[in-house]
């Protein structure tokens, strides 16, 4: 078990990190919900894996420590809430310039308005 | 246990609310009750320095769960003087705001402006890892409102860069507590602190690597290189007080840094030796230089200040990064003075683009009201550079006394000196093609012409202007007040007994568990 959720964890990094490194926003959200689900995972993960216990301190030998699931939660909560506000500012970023590239437009400082160079 | 110490984070959390529910469409209301809230938060923000003021360390246990259990809201002198700072900033912000009329020309301003002010005072008081994170995210997402308010396709794409960036950095943040908490079985800072020194250090791969993790983290928000690309576009796209409240979000990150690496790995830890220790200095000089670069080479004014911003705070890395109380002083001292000329200087530049409608650094006809700005903008480039009289050339002279008996003397030396003089060429080219050249440029006849600042606007920048002037005056006391919060951090004794050992609700499980250890 720690074996797969271990190579879940790295596979959905690597494929995260990749997608962050694209041009344009659409990739770059996708890659931030990838790195955000992983990270999601490795907190759950950072109380140890521990099946079919009670995460709740009782008298019985083996429990899941509750701690990383109320982190989690509030991580789950926390990034989905921003993944929401990057989507809708780059939507609006991308209706009102007409272009969803990440990167500053080349600029002329010299030209007035500062228009963007063809 | 006192109450008072969580007030800062509460009263703008029920303001913020009240503000959007009940004086949505009152433009009037919202400013006094924005106003009144800043204010009530410099009593406040006072009355808690002045208590931690003898070294006492105050704590409120949420809930009363005793500590590491629960959550731990912990004032001691830096925090209450960092809280302090924000307060006075957020009132002089506020002011221009409105007198630029900056809060008209979008909706909820000022709810965000409580938001903001929430998450910066909740993650200078926080006594959990855990928890900053939560107040980091508070304070970004209203940022993120705040950064893109009053529209327009520049600030939006800016907007998207400064959101991505730090929601990376967030990411980033995650994974290093969970590693954290992998490791130790805590994010309590006092507790780690304590916990830290029975790791096996035959075993210290994960520990290792969750500290180099946070110090990014923390670097992405102190915007040092190589992580401060977000910084330029988004300080100098965003709204102008916006960017002055900014002013004091990138020294969220140089605090959280002075935090944890002084009391939890610290210098002295074996289990972190060889990290940050040889790693910051280099990327802090070299943030320093860059900066001033910009500073030569920005082809705005808006670019400037915020090359300058990069600059100074490469100045206080450099300062923190040596880790010994009189470096660390120097660096208290130090961000006070960067917080309040940087705010102005971005204040100031918003003069200049009220007047003349654009910020490139080429010769424009003079503009009303050019000469009381051009003044404004003299003595905050002189603070700013770090020329004597003010408090900038104080500053500098602690950072190059800090150094003075160290290794890396020579290289700390000739980068700050060297950089202070391009950043002082710098200014002085950008100040005298906007403000001098103006004289020499003749109006063209249907040019329009702009109605000069409101005076609040003056007011406000005025104000911080004097705060400079008497951070410079009264250097000697704030110095003092400095290496005082510097030796508290290095003797971090009172912080920790104080937040484990206050009894609360499970304090007895606590005991017990201590019993059955030894």
């Amino acid at each position: 078990m720690e074996f797969l959720v271990a190579s879940a964890i790295g596979i959905l990094t690597a494929a995260g990190t990749y997608m962050v490194m694209r041009l344009r926003t659409f990739p770059v959200i996708l890659g931030m919900s990838l790195l955000t689900y992983a990270v999601n995972v490795f907190l759950f993960a950072s109380g140890r894996l521990t099946v079919s216990a009670p995460p709740i301190l009782t008298d019985a030998e083996v429990y899941t420590d509750p701690l990383p699931q109320a982190l989690v939660l509030t991580a789950i909560v926390i990034s989905f809430g921003m993944t929401a506000v990057v989507v809708m500012i780059a939507l609006g970023s991308y209706l009102g310039a007409d272009d969803d590239h990440v990167n500053d437009p080349v600029i002329d400082p010299d030209a007035p308005d500062g228009e963007a160079k063809p | 246990m006192t109450h008072w110490i969580i007030l800062p984070v509460v009263l703008p959390a029920i303001l913020a609310p009240f503000i959007v529910l009940a004086a949505r469409y009152h433009v009037g209301i919202q400013r006094v009750f924005s106003i009144a809230g800043v204010i009530a938060q410099i009593v406040l923000a006072a009355s808690l320095a002045w208590q931690t003021s003898d070294g006492t360390v105050l704590l409120y246990q949420l809930g009363d769960w005793a500590a590491p259990f629960g959550i731990v809201v912990v004032g001691d002198r830096l925090s209450t003087m960092m809280v302090l700072l924000t307060a006075i900033l957020g009132l002089f912000v506020l002011l221009y705001s409105i007198g630029s009329g900056w809060d008209t020309r979008g909706r909820h301003f000022h709810a965000l402006f409580q938001f903001q002010l929430m998450g910066i005072m909740g993650a200078f008081l926080t006594g959990d890892l855990f928890n900053l994170f939560v107040f980091f995210e508070v304070l970004l997402i209203a940022s993120y409102g705040l950064m893109i308010h009053a529209g327009g396709n520049a600030r939006l794409r800016a907007g998207v860069q400064y959101v991505l960036f730090n929601l990376m950095g967030s990411t980033l943040f995650l994974f290093a507590l969970g590693a954290i908490y992998a490791e130790t079985g805590t994010l309590n800072m006092a507790d780690l602190a304590q916990r830290l020194s029975s790791v096996d250090p035959a075993e210290t791969v994960g520990i290792r690597l969750a500290a180099v993790l946070l110090l990014m983290v923390f670097a992405v928000k102190a915007a040092l290189l190589p992580l401060h690309f977000w910084l330029p576009s988004s300080y100098a796209e965003a709204p102008a007080p916006v960017a002055a409240l900014f002013a004091i979000m990138t020294k969220v990150g140089a605090y959280a840094i002075i935090r944890v690496y002084t009391m939890i790995f610290a210098p002295g830890v074996a289990v972190t030796a060889g990290l940050h220790d040889v790693w910051l200095l280099p990327a802090a000089l070299a943030s320093l230089a860059l900066g001033m670069i910009g500073v030569l080479a920005a082809r705005s004014l808006d670019r400037l200040v915020a090359f300058s911003v990069i600059g100074s705070m490469g100045m206080v890395m450099v300062t923190i990064s040596l880790f010994t109380p009189e470096s660390i002083a120097a660096a208290l001292y130090y961000i006070i003075h960067s917080t309040l000329a940087a705010a102005s200087l971005f204040l100031i530049t918003d003069l200049v683009a009220h007047g003349r409608g654009d910020l490139r650094l080429t010769a424009q006809p003079f503009f009303a009201g050019g000469r009381r700005t051009a003044g404004l903008f003299f003595v905050a480039a002189i603070a700013m550079a770090g020329l004597p009289p003010l408090s900038g050339f104080i500053g500098k002279l602690l950072i190059l006394d800090a150094a003075f008996d160290q290794d890396s003397m020579r290289w700390i030396w000739a980068i700050v000196l060297t950089a202070s003089l391009i950043s002082v060429v710098g200014f002085a080219r950008a100040g005298s093609t906007v403000f001098w050249k103006a004289r020499s440029v003749d109006p063209e006849p249907d040019a329009e012409t702009f109605p000069a600042p409101d005076a609040l606007s003056y007011v406000a920048v005025g104000g911080l202007i004097a705060l400079l002037v008497a951070h410079t005056v009264f250097a000697g006391p704030a110095y003092r007040y400095a290496t005082a919060t510097a030796e508290q951090l290095f003797n971090p004794t009172a912080y920790i007994t104080t937040v484990l050992e206050t009894p609360g609700k499970l304090s007895d499980a606590k005991a017990k568990d201590k019993e059955e250890d030894h």
